[in-house]
């Protein structure tokens, strides 16, 4: 008897990619096993509660599912024979599973197929938004209509999506044997489509927050999940790091009435200081062994913030620096912009304004309203306050971000009232580098936009 | 990211296109409705009746006036739109060129981004 629901799903949960990786590993076909894997959840999301769950719930999912594969083998052999066009039995018929239980093979092989399976998912041959949905359906096991509802989309869209990109994975002759030198390249694409699930998550205002799945929680359940399938691996516990410092200021980062609240106003006793530990202890130990990445130096800006006591504390000398190192390594003027908020607040604002001047032409920057909200707030410490309302009000007619929106307007109207002048909150947030290498800046949930 | 694709009518243009021309336009949204459903693209599409149709409410002092009309008297009213789902701005541009309206001269898409999102069944709690 298990007689608690959440638990039951919890465990679902963490066995689907387990069950799928094993089913994959064995029979190949993916698409096939993906949805035998969803038919076993769904029976088991029936029978456990009613049955208790069983003593080893990988296993049984993996007999359920592999059942489900030989049925649908036997109904496809069956409608063959009916239309007697094919004599020829299928490879797959041939495997179809025997005592399915085996399929888990040595201890240990379950656990590697989660990896495999998450780098499949990050298959160059699919676009982004296929990417986040089949790595949150094969790895993170939420349903179709739980992804639909997260990403606010019909939820025969998102069945088209996923059902679309596990056929080009299929087409592709996708498999677990990765090449070891594309292998680095797809743990980093793995890596992007984490941050953009927890991105997804950090951006949505509070209100929408309520009937939508988690994202954040769950990308950080899957990036926990990775890094202890690869713990020397410095870029995994970056991007673990940085989704805890980032996470930890949730409960400072909305006001009572909802409104966004910037880093240099939150209130920091209100930081989850268990999460910053942890993400603390991480760093030192990854920044000691691991060789640098640019997770990491967001994690460390992240750590930084979090070591002050107060936006007055920050040291915002040693932030620069650290965005200096992030912009040797890529390619992306949002660092730049970063870095000009970073000099401007360690060494004045004209400073600050040089930087920025460097980056304001990149094309790549066209349409974007980081750097209006960066010279805004810059000319404000300047004491040119109609300056700094007219480009905070740029910025505000220019972003994707609603509570973004409304928090630049905000700003506009109070630029220049006694008081008013603080540093820009959104410095060293998660984001600040969304896409290193490929500046998606039409797309917010590469999230530059995070304004905290 | 979900973007409005805004197809800018004219509603004389749309008067003085032939027959053929008129079913080359219903095919081409047959079209693109396939493409974009089969790549999970689709959020939706809605045409709008012709801008003669339209009235517009005010209200002033508590008071409701309705005037019949559109809101700006101009050559060019919005038809209808798509709103869809893609990976970038770029990906958005491709699916508007492959409306009918985008190759008609005198007319045009429009793209936007959009920004919020709520109702149309979309994100709501599934009932128990």
């Amino acid at each position: 008897m298990t007689g608690d629901p959440r638990a039951d799903e919890d465990v679902l949960r963490r066995s689907a990619p387990q069950v799928l990786g094993a089913l994959v590993r064995r029979h190949g076909q993916f698409d096939l096993c993906e949805d035998a894997v969803q038919e076993a959840l769904l029976a088991a999301a029936i029978a456990w509660p009613e049955q208790g769950l069983p003593d080893d719930p990988v296993a049984w999912l993996v007999t359920v599912a592999g059942r489900k594969l030989t049925d649908y083998w036997r109904s496809e052999r069956a409608r063959r024979q009916r239309e007697q066009a094919v004599v020829q039995e299928s490879v797959a018929h041939q495997q179809a599973p025997g005592a399915d239980a085996d399929l888990l093979g040595p201890p240990g092989t379950a656990v590697d197929d989660t990896l495999e399976l998450l780098l499949l998912c990050a298959h160059p041959a699919l676009s982004q938004p296929s990417r986040i949905a089949l790595t949150l359906r094969a790895v993170g096991g939420l349903t179709t209509a739980e992804i639909a509802r997260a990403f606010l989309v019909p939820e025969p869209t998102m069945a088209q999506r996923i059902s679309r990109a596990k056929a080009t994975i299929s087409a592709a002759g996708a498999t677990f044997s990765l090449p070891d030198g594309d292998r680095a390249e797809r743990l980093a694409a793995a890596l992007h489509v984490l941050y953009l699930i927890f991105n997804e998550g950090y951006t949505t205002s509070a209100g929408q927050a309520l009937t939508r799945v988690d994202l954040t929680a769950e990308a950080i359940r899957l990036t926990r999940q990775l890094h202890r399938l690869l713990p020397g691996d410095g870029e995994v516990a970056g991007l673990l790091a940085l989704m805890l410092l980032t996470d930890a200021r949730r409960p400072a980062r909305t006001s009572a009435d909802g409104r966004l609240v910037p880093l240099a106003e939150q209130d920091r006793s209100r930081w989850d200081l268990d999460a910053v530990r942890e993400a603390t202890g991480l760093l030192e130990h990854t920044l000691a062994t691991a060789p640098l990445g640019a997770y990491q130096l967001q994690a460390t800006i992240a750590a930084v913030h979090a070591e002050a006591s107060s936006d007055a504390d920050t040291d915002w000398r040693q932030i620069a620096i650290l965005y200096g190192m992030l912009e040797r390594l890529s390619d992306n003027p949002i660092v730049t912009l970063n870095r000009a908020v970073a000099v401007g607040m360690a060494y004045g604002p004209k400073e600050g304004l040089e930087v920025l001047d460097s980056v304001a032409d990149d094309p790549r920057l066209r349409r974007h309203h980081r750097p209006d909200a960066v010279r805004a707030h810059l000319l404000e410490r300047l004491g040119d306050f109609a300056g700094a309302r007219e480009h905070y009000r740029r910025a505000a007619r220019a972003t994707l971000n609603l509570p973004e929106k409304r928090y630049l307007e905000e700003r506009a109207a109070r630029t220049g009232a006694v008081g008013a002048v603080g540093s820009l909150g959104w410095v060293g947030s998660v984001g600040s580098v969304g896409s290193v290498g490929s500046v998606g800046f039409a797309v917010p949930p590469d999230a530059d936009v995070t304004p905290l | 990211m979900k973007y409005l694709l805004i197809m800018q009518i004219n509603p004389s243009t749309i008067e003085a296109l032939s027959e053929a021309e008129r079913e080359e336009i219903a095919n081409g949204h047959g079209a693109l409705m396939e493409t974009i459903t089969a790549s999970g693209e689709m959020v939706g599409t809605q045409a709008l009746a012709d801008p003669s149709q339209s009235a517009v409410v005010r209200v002033r002092d508590g008071a409701r006036t309705v005037t019949d009309g559109p809101f700006l008297e101009a050559k060019e009213y919005m038809g209808g739109f798509y709103v869809v789902d893609c990976e970038s701005a770029e990906r958005a541009y491709e699916l508007a060129a492959l409306i009918p309206d985008a190759a008609i001269p005198g007319l045009g898409v429009e793209v936007r981004p959009v920004i919020f999102t709520a109702g149309f069944g979309l994100g709501e709690p599934e009932m128990p």
